[in-house]
Order: structure tokens, then sequence, then C-alpha cells
């Protein structure tokens, strides 16, 4: 195994699941750093659409921010809030979100609202952002995520970002647009849904995770695909870009 | 038309206790000097509006000036908690805080909905989500021409609309550009609206395609240069990261952060 971190491995993986994208509704932190990545390497041309309303940012160095001077300045056109979201986001002009959450469920549903009960919450958390609508309207969404017990659970404290509901048909119940999320990414493999359940499954294992490793970092009964392969380490390219794009980012963290 | 006022004045005015204030900017222009003279001014029972209320709202909120908190987002962008704010809902310090949180796309539209003098908005939104049980200003609507179940938003209209700009003209026209969010909707949308700007020109000098607020949508406009730090004012000045991750350590501990909130708004003067 070569030298780099699992949080490295996430982010490459990220970016790769970029490929063939036109565009992608970024969110801060991680899915930001992927999508920057991605734009830096397979997908060069790939529109970077962050809430703000930067839409076609181009950014040399991380924004801290969505709403970073350097992503306005660079960027093709910049509109106003309600405009990127009814014109922009919601027709499903934007091909992939990518977004982060504090909680995941076993359907690839997303808290980012509460720890413990909403009225007197032991963690409040930011709440819903621009990401209930991303996960809707983008044609498909890619969640990127560190994994423990207590980010992969059993039950949500909150729904805040619907995935797949409580499974097979769901979305379909609410008329959501967009097909849901891809691609499940945490630091110690790849998900994705099972096409006849919708649950997310293990389909690749990162350089160094087992299955046993996995399971005991997620809060239901893992299952797991017959397919499963190990993640392609990064490549010397990959973690060079990403090594440059946070050295030239005065952002000290990468979440 | 705009009437000129110190924003000392155009607060004591037009800011009253118990109102509806939405201070708006979407992570560039973020009314910060405002919002410090709105704490100096000691209101109370503020409802707050803000789609990310940002380190303005966490000062406020500690400050004891809030009620009520209409948001979308409440963190210190990548930072991470606004612990006031968290203060605030987790163990009702200095108050208890009243929540109504919506999607950024949903409170947009609730802006956009008072603009447009609608009762509410329609749009797709809080499906399946658990958002949609917690607020009284969410349902579903029955589209007439398709049958299908949107989501609608009951419109918003502050009773008063604060936003920082860059500039205005001696008549009292506002222009701002870069990312302008949902200033526009929030001034017409309110009842009253202050504009802090960085500079007062003769002339707006190019006809970018910039955002112009007509002086007579405007109540009082204020010379603040500056007045968005430690947000920005593209062409004006950069935003100060630094201090949004400073904030983090400073803003966890009630005592500094009253200390802070003594030396850094109550002893600061005036603009």
């Amino acid at each position: 195994m070569g030298d780099f971190t699992n949080d490295e491995v996430m982010t490459v993986v990220a970016a790769r699941e970029l490929q063939g994208a036109r565009s992608c509704f970024v969110g801060i932190g991680l899915p930001s750093v992927a999508a920057n990545l991605a734009r830096s390497l397979h997908v060069p041309g790939l529109v970077l659409v962050y809430e703000s309303g930067t839409v076609g940012a181009k950014p040399t160095s991380l924004p801290l921010s969505i709403g970073d001077g350097e992503l306005a300045r660079t960027a093709d056109v910049v509109v106003s809030v309600p405009e990127i979201f009814n014109y922009w986001l919601q027709p499903g002009r934007i091909d992939v979100g990518m977004l982060g959450a504090a909680q995941v469920d076993r359907f690839a549903n997303l808290n980012t609202t509460v720890i413990g009960s909403y009225d007197r919450p032991n963690v409040r958390l930011p709440g819903a952002g621009g990401a209930p609508e991303i996960a809707s309207a983008c044609p498909r969404s890619i969640i990127v995520m560190r994994q423990s017990k207590k980010t992969f659970v059993g039950e949500l404290d909150f729904l805040t970002t619907f995935g797949f509901g409580a499974g097979a048909e769901a979305r379909a119940r609410l008329a959501m647009p967009g097909a849901g999320p891809r691609a499940l990414i945490s630091d110690l493999g790849v998900f994705r849904p099972d096409p006849r359940t919708f649950e997310m499954t293990l389909t690749a294992l990162h350089p160094g995770a087992t299955v046993a490793g996995v399971r005991d970092a997620t809060g239901w009964d893992l299952a797991v695909s017959d397919d499963l392969i190990e993640t392609p380490e990064p490549s010397d390219e990959e973690l060079a870009l990403l090594r440059a794009l946070h050295a030239r980012s005065n952002t000290k963290t990468t979440d | 038309m705009a009437e000129f006022l110190t924003l000392e004045s155009a607060v004591a005015t037009h800011v009253r206790d118990g109102d509806v204030v939405a201070l708006e900017g979407f992570t560039h222009l973020i009314p910060f000097a405002a919002g410090h003279e709105i704490i100096r001014q000691r209101r109370r029972d503020l409802t707050l509006v803000r789609l990310t209320p940002d380190l303005i709202f966490d000062q406020l909120i500690g400050a004891g000036c809030a009620r009520k908190l209409i948001f979308s987002w409440g963190g210190n962008p990548g930072v991470g908690s606004l612990h006031r704010f968290r203060d605030a809902v987790e163990r009702g310090w200095p108050h208890e805080l009243e929540l109504d949180e919506h999607t950024h796309a949903g409170l947009a539209n609730r802006f956009v909905a008072g603009a447009s003098g609608l009762p509410f908005a329609v749009l797709r939104a809080y499906a399946g989500t658990d958002t949609i049980e917690h607020s009284a200003t969410v349902a579903n609507v029955i589209c007439p021409f398709t049958g299908e179940v949107l989501g609608a938003v009951a419109a918003l209209r502050p009773d008063v609309a604060v936003i920082h700009a860059q500039q205005a003209d001696r008549a009292g026209n506002v222009r701002l550009w870069g990312i302008t969010g949902v200033q526009k909707e929030s001034v017409l949308a309110a009842t009253r609206s202050i504009v802090t700007v960085e500079e007062i020109v003769d002339h707006f000098d190019d006809d970018r395609n910039a955002l112009v607020l007509p002086s007579w949508t405007v109540t009082a406009v204020a010379h603040v240069p500056g007045g968005c730090y430690p947000s920005y004012a593209a062409g004006y000045s950069e935003r100060d990261n630094d201090y949004y991750e400073a904030w983090d350590a400073l803003s966890r501990d009630r005592r500094v952060f009253e200390e802070w909130l003594e030396d850094n708004v109550f002893q600061a003067k005036s603009a």
C-alpha cells in the first residue's frame, strides 16, 4: 500500500466518480475538494455550480465558504439565490450533486439537522442548506463522508435530505425528478444502491480496508456485493494534484 | 426616496423591539456593522431572518436580541458550528430561541413570494423530509393544471430588511454586484429597508449587469465603509477567513464571548 491517507483515497475516488459529468452542484468541504480535483484531472471542462449562485466557477485554490470571492470572480455567470435554485437546479440542469452529511442510513437518507431530539438536541447541526433539493433534482447524486457507527446509523435522528426513503419505489411515489444517490463514498469503501432493494451495498473496499472493518463501522446489517472489488490505489498524479490543491489553499481542514 | 441617515439613526428609527428583521447577504456583503448597531441599541424579541445566520446572527443571538430565528443553514462556513446559536438551541442561553427552518430554496422562495405580493410560492421541495413536519410555513399544494403535489412556502414580509451594498448615488439609488443572494427580494418584500454602502458616488460609472435598487424602493441609506467586515464587498475588500476561523474558539465560551461583545461592539463607536 502506497503512502496516502484514507481521506485522500476518499477524495480521489469521489473525483473519479465525476467522470462523464458535465456539471456538478457542489457542497462545501469534502465535496468541494473532490469536485475541484475532478476538474483539474478527469473532467477539465466540468462546470462547478455553488449555491451562492456562481455557475462555472474555476477556483485555483479551495474556497473556505461557498461564497468566497474567487468563485464569483472566476464564474461564467453569477446569479441570485432564488435563480440558482429555481432556474438552474430545480429543472435538473445540473448533472450531479455532491453532498456530505453528519449521518446516513442504509437507504442513503441524510441528516444534517440535529443529533438527539429536535426540540432539545444534543448537537444542533447547521440544517438543510441546499442539500434536499440537490438530492431530489439532480439526475444523480454522490455522497462523501467519513464512516463510523456514529455516522453510518441504523436510524437517523432527523431526515433532512431524502435519498431512497424506505427503499424501492419511494422516490417514484414522491415524484422525485432525479434518480437519487449513485454512490456513497467513505474513507473505507464505496456503497451503491442495490438495483432491486435500493439499499446501499458495499461494492468496493479501499486499500487496507476489510469487510469486517467496514461492518464494524456500519450501524446496520451491512449488505456486501457479490462483485466486491478493491479500489485502485490513488495514482501519483491524483495525489500530487490533490496535495497541490490543498497547498494552494488557506483552508486548514478538509471538511 | 431613500433618506440618508447615520447608521445609528437608521437603526434607532427603523428597527424596533419585536420586529421581524432580515439581514441578508449570502457570504458576500453581510451587514455586520448594522447588526452590531442593533446589538448596541439593545433591541429585544426580534425575529431574525437569514438564509445563512453566519457569525452576525451568532453575535445577535448571543447578545440576547433574538426571540426567533428563521433560517436555512446555520453553520460557520468551512469551519464548523455557530456556538452561540448552538448554546441557545441546546441549552437555552441566554434564553430560548424559537426556530422556523427551511431549505435554501424554500426560504429564498418565501422572500420571492413576499416581494411578489403573493401569499405563497411553489417549488419542488421538502418531499419526504422531517423538515416539513417542524415548520408551520411549509405545506403541500396540488397543481390545478397537472394534479402534481408540490411544495408551498408562506410569503415572508419582514418589517425591515437590512443589506450592505457597494455603492449608492446621491439620489439614494443602490447598486451591488458579485454574489447578490436574496438582497433584492428581501428589500422588496420588507415594509422598510436600511442599506449600508461602501461608497457614495456621483454617478454609477459603468453599465455592468449590476443589481440596482432604485431610491424609491429603499427607506434609508447609511454610508458605512467596511460595514460588511469580516465578510467582504467585491471590488472593495476580501473576506477575512482568519476571523471566521478564530471565531470558532472565541465563541465557544460564554464569558469569552461576552468580553468580546463588550470590547468590540458595546465599546465600539457607532458608524
